[in-house]
């Protein structure tokens, strides 16, 4: 394989970046495409654990078991897995554990399938309402320092954090195959 | 349908003699009884308590036991609170953490809501479902004597285990934890010499 570091978007990196930065043992995910490089990064890295789930709500309940045994654990999803969180949710707050998730957006920009604008358009939404502050990513050269921020507010103030990375800045989808 | 076994352990008993045999495990529990099992048994400050989450159980014990491998792991759940997550059974077959165990208290109904059947006195076999997400070392347990087998596994730390008890669909006095989650987390933590943020 080839290094990804070569072929992924500067964004892509960023997010990779900041997580090894800050310790990052655990990185749980279901795969979306605008992860990629942060997913085949972890699984490249003797000191981080790469973990693939069935479904995103066990991401949740697993960065929480990582904190009680004192490692740094975050989860990469897309948005339609925050859906599949909610009631999971309520062990950040009923446990005040730090929480941070990165979520590429998917039903609000340029979106060509349907059934991804009903949960798209209620991601922030949903995760306001289980009490996770929301941060959003819009433009490449934003992502380090947004990411950065709402990595240190989980990590350094406890917080639960959800930084959404926009269907914009991930780009159209390509549905052609060549 | 009749039950899948004859035999059944008494689930106070048993999680009694289990806690009792593997005193420096890290011990997960899953809502309802599995939670009260446990306190019952041994309130330790390596114990926590889940009162919610339902289906979370044995993830947070694989992200426990992946932070923490050099010490045994143990998620104790029911079969209800596990049926909800199963597919963390699968997360597990890929990580394959030595040191976890998942024991399963298997009454074969739901009974913190009622005592309405589950899934595993309806034809589920969690011992082969365990066995298909590639945990290979999955059995089942129907006597207290069977908890040795289990403790043995548990402080080998040689590979994931999974254990299935059938277990009385009794219900015991409530025997009730904190509710507290902040308390009980931090009180894991500090047992485990990790310090504040």
């Amino acid at each position: 394989m080839s290094p990804s570091s070569t072929t992924a978007p500067a964004w892509q990196e960023a997010v990779f970046k900041v997580l090894k930065q800050g310790g990052v043992r655990q990185i749980a995910y279901v795969p979306d495409a605008g992860h990629s490089h942060a997913i085949r990064s972890a699984i490249a890295d003797p000191d981080i654990e790469d973990i693939v789930l069935t479904t995103e709500e066990e991401g949740v309940a697993l960065v929480c078991g990582a904190w009680l045994g004192g490692q740094r654990a975050v989860l990469l999803m897309q948005s339609s897995g925050v859906g599949n969180c909610v009631n999971m949710f309520s062990l950040l707050q009923a446990a005040d554990f730090p929480f941070f998730t990165l979520v590429t957006m998917r039903g609000e920009y340029a979106e060509f399938n349907p059934w991804q604008g009903p949960m798209g358009k209620a991601t922030q939404a949903a995760l306001e309402l289980m009490g996770i502050h929301v941060l959003r990513v819009s433009h490449p050269d934003e992502a380090e320092e947004i990411i950065s921020a709402g990595f240190d507010a989980a990590f350094e103030a406890g917080e639960k954090v959800a930084v959404l990375l926009g269907q914009n800045l991930i780009g159209r989808k390509k549905w052609e195959r060549n | 349908m009749t039950q899948a076994t004859p035999r059944r352990a008494n689930r106070r008993e048993f999680v009694a003699r289990l806690l009792a045999g593997v005193p420096d495990a890290l011990v997960i529990t899953g809502l309802g009884s599995a939670t009260y099992d446990v306190f019952a048994a041994q309130d330790r400050d390596h114990n926590y308590y889940l009162w919610g989450a339902m289906g979370g159980a044995a993830p947070m014990g694989l992200g426990l036991a992946l932070a923490q491998p050099d010490r045994p792991v143990v998620v104790i759940t029911g079969d209800g609170e596990h049926l909800m997550g199963i597919g963390s059974l699968a997360t597990i077959g890929a990580k394959q953490p030595k040191n976890l165990t998942v024991v399963i208290l298997d009454n074969g109904h739901f009974g913190e809501t009622g005592m309405q059947r589950s899934h595993s006195s309806l034809g589920t076999d969690l011992v082969a479902v365990a066995k298909g997400f590639g945990i290979a070392d999955a059995f089942t347990v129907d006597t207290l004597a069977g908890c040795d087998d289990v403790v043995h596994r548990i402080q080998a730390r040689a590979g994931v285990a999974y254990a299935q008890i059938f277990i009385e669909a009794d219900e015991p006095p409530r025997a009730l934890p904190p509710r507290d989650g902040p308390f009980i987390k931090n009180r894991f933590r500090v047992a485990l010499g990790l310090q504040p943020f």
